[in-house]
């Protein structure tokens, strides 16, 4: 550790709460982006879905407007260290998304309008674990914070909730994301604080 | 291009602030005393890090605005709203104060004394300050390279180093310096008050075939807007060297 | 809009502590475009987990710098040539 700087505290806040190991918390929404953000026009906006064995699922913004809806309330932990608490969405569960899908494949690899991807375990967006989210607080998702869509998977460090989601493709071997490729961890539990390779 | 030079490692080094220069509202400079300082090249930055009693730590990058002088390096630093580091060492640094910096770092953006072309440099608010070391340098190297700075700055209140840049106009032989403002009245006459553009950089710069070296410093809108404006005027692409800190400032 | 980008020059700090020369002056050939530039010339995104260096030609990226508390890891898969100048041997 360096020498410390009299009185600089950072912007961080200090209540106490549980959070994940290595995490302060935040008040504010940081909008962290690897790329410029991608403007998408709803009327050529789509989601798709994609077996291993090729067979897509495809759905408008209309079609997808038109699925079940879930409110969901819950907190961020990003890898950058800041953790957000009680953040509200609206948005459509993997599980509705999946439920057509025939398949035996076991990873997914998420990709985003812009070229931005990460894999994750295809059980890790099951079971009311993730969800397709469309609206936050109240509001349509703004294009910094991943509008129109994206991909909420909140138990995970959110580099794996795909902003501008576009489709996914379900896979026999895991493959690597953007991230995940270059030093961060293939899977990213923040409690067990899974920040890199080896952690 | 200088040739590339034989680097020792990039170490942290505690910096002390022994003095510091109020020189807007938002912005001061940072005398800084840092042993075994090993010198620096005009144009060149440092990483500075912070860190809090319980550990954490932020860094940013800083331009320096002094010329080479031992172990004495000054930053001027420009508070960013909602910012993190900046507003700190803007508000709240005091003399006697210590925090870590390594560097110099940088070898694209940096004025090579030895060099006599002619040498526009354009700023855009505090993009000022790696350009200040340049024409610190220059003085104190007794460099015949003709100089011109033109210096966009929101409005003659927020420009940092006025002072000193209108002194060296008449001091500095062969250094003319321009204002510009963005945001004063339109009633306003004065030839200098108006945003910079094809005109402005005709009238105050250098023609192309001069063959001089363009040094752009400023926020990433500014310095695209200023950078294609030269090239589309005639200026050697590879002699128009930029720097940009971001859409609102470092 | 939100694209917050700065350029390589920013990055000479980080890329320092990995190489011994200066890596901002390196002229890079981007895998997408083939457009030749120098590393200080890249559009550079660093709210991120790591820094993304994107060409300026076609916002493809270059390289992508991470850095862990002991460990960095820096994928260049974006470019195809770094012409880096080091010192004169002769």
């Amino acid at each position: 550790m360096g020498i410390v700087s009299r009185g600089f505290g950072g912007r961080r806040s200090s209540r106490a709460v549980n959070l994940p190991p290595g995490q302060y918390l935040v008040e504010d929404f940081p909008v962290l982006s690897a790329g410029p953000t991608p403007l998408v026009n709803l009327g050529s906006w789509t989601f798709t879905v994609r077996s291993e064995t090729g067979e897509a699922q495809e759905w408008n913004w209309a079609q997808f407007l038109a699925l079940p809806h879930e409110s969901i309330t819950v907190d961020l932990h990003c890898v950058t260290k800041w953790s957000k608490l009680g953040t509200a969405w609206e948005g459509v569960s993997l599980d509705t998304l999946l439920s057509d899908v025939a398949s035996s494949a076991e990873f997914v690899l998420v990709s985003a309008y812009g070229g931005y991807t990460t894999n994750l375990p295809l059980e890790d967006l099951l079971d009311g674990k993730a969800w397709v989210a469309d609206r936050y607080d109240g509001e349509a998702l703004s294009p910094e914070h991943g509008g129109p869509a994206r991909l909420l998977v909140p138990h995970l460090y959110l580099w794996k909730s795909a902003k501008w989601v576009r489709d996914i493709q379900l896979l026999n071997n895991d493959e690597p994301g953007f991230w995940e490729s270059v030093g961060y961890h293939n899977y990213g539990d923040p409690w067990r604080e899974q920040r890199y390779w080896g952690d | 291009m200088a040739r590339a030079a034989v680097l020792g490692r990039l170490s942290w080094r505690v910096a002390d602030v022994v003095d510091i220069v109020e020189e807007t509202s938002t912005a001061r400079s940072l005398i800084l005393d840092v042993p075994d300082w090993p010198g620096h090249r005009p144009g060149q930055h440092v990483d500075l890090r912070l860190t809090a009693e319980d550990g954490y730590t932020a860094q940013r990058s800083y331009s320096i605005s002094s010329a080479p002088d031992g172990g004495r390096v000054e930053l001027t630093v420009q508070r960013v709203e909602d910012g993190e580091v900046s507003p700190y060492l803007v508000d709240v640094v005091e003399p006697g104060d210590r925090f870590e910096v390594r560097g110099p770092v940088g070898g694209y953006f940096v004025w090579d004394p030895d060099d006599p072309a002619p040498v526009l440099l354009v700023a855009g608010g505090s993009g000022v300050v790696p350009l200040m070391a340049m024409i610190r340098t220059r003085a104190a190297r007794g460099s015949p390279a003709p100089f011109r700075l033109i210096y966009s700055s929101r409005t003659p209140g927020t420009g940092v180093y006025r002072q000193e840049l209108r002194v060296r106009a008449e001091s500095n032989p062969g250094l003319e310096v321009a204002f510009a403002f963005t945001r004063v009245p339109s009633t306003a006459t004065d030839a200098g008050r108006r945003r910079v553009g094809t005109d402005r950089l005709r009238e105050s710069g250098w023609p192309p075939d001069l063959g001089p070296t363009c040094f752009v410093c400023g926020p990433t809108g500014f310095v695209e807007s200023i950078s294609r404006l030269l090239v589309d005027a005639g200026h050697d692409p590879a002699r128009v060297l930029t720097e940009r800190f971001g859409p609102t400032g470092g | 809009m939100s694209d917050t980008w700065v350029d390589g020059n920013g990055l000479a700090g980080a890329l320092r502590e990995l190489f011994a020369v200066d890596i901002t002056t390196a002229r890079g050939t981007c895998v997408g475009c083939g457009t030749v530039g120098p590393v200080a010339g890249a559009r550079v995104y660093t709210r991120a987990p790591g820094v993304v260096a994107r060409c300026p030609g076609c916002g493809g990226v270059l390289f992508r710098l991470v850095r862990g508390p002991d460990r960095a890891w820096l994928d260049l898969r974006g470019v195809t040539c770094l012409e880096i100048q080091v010192p004169d041997s002769g």
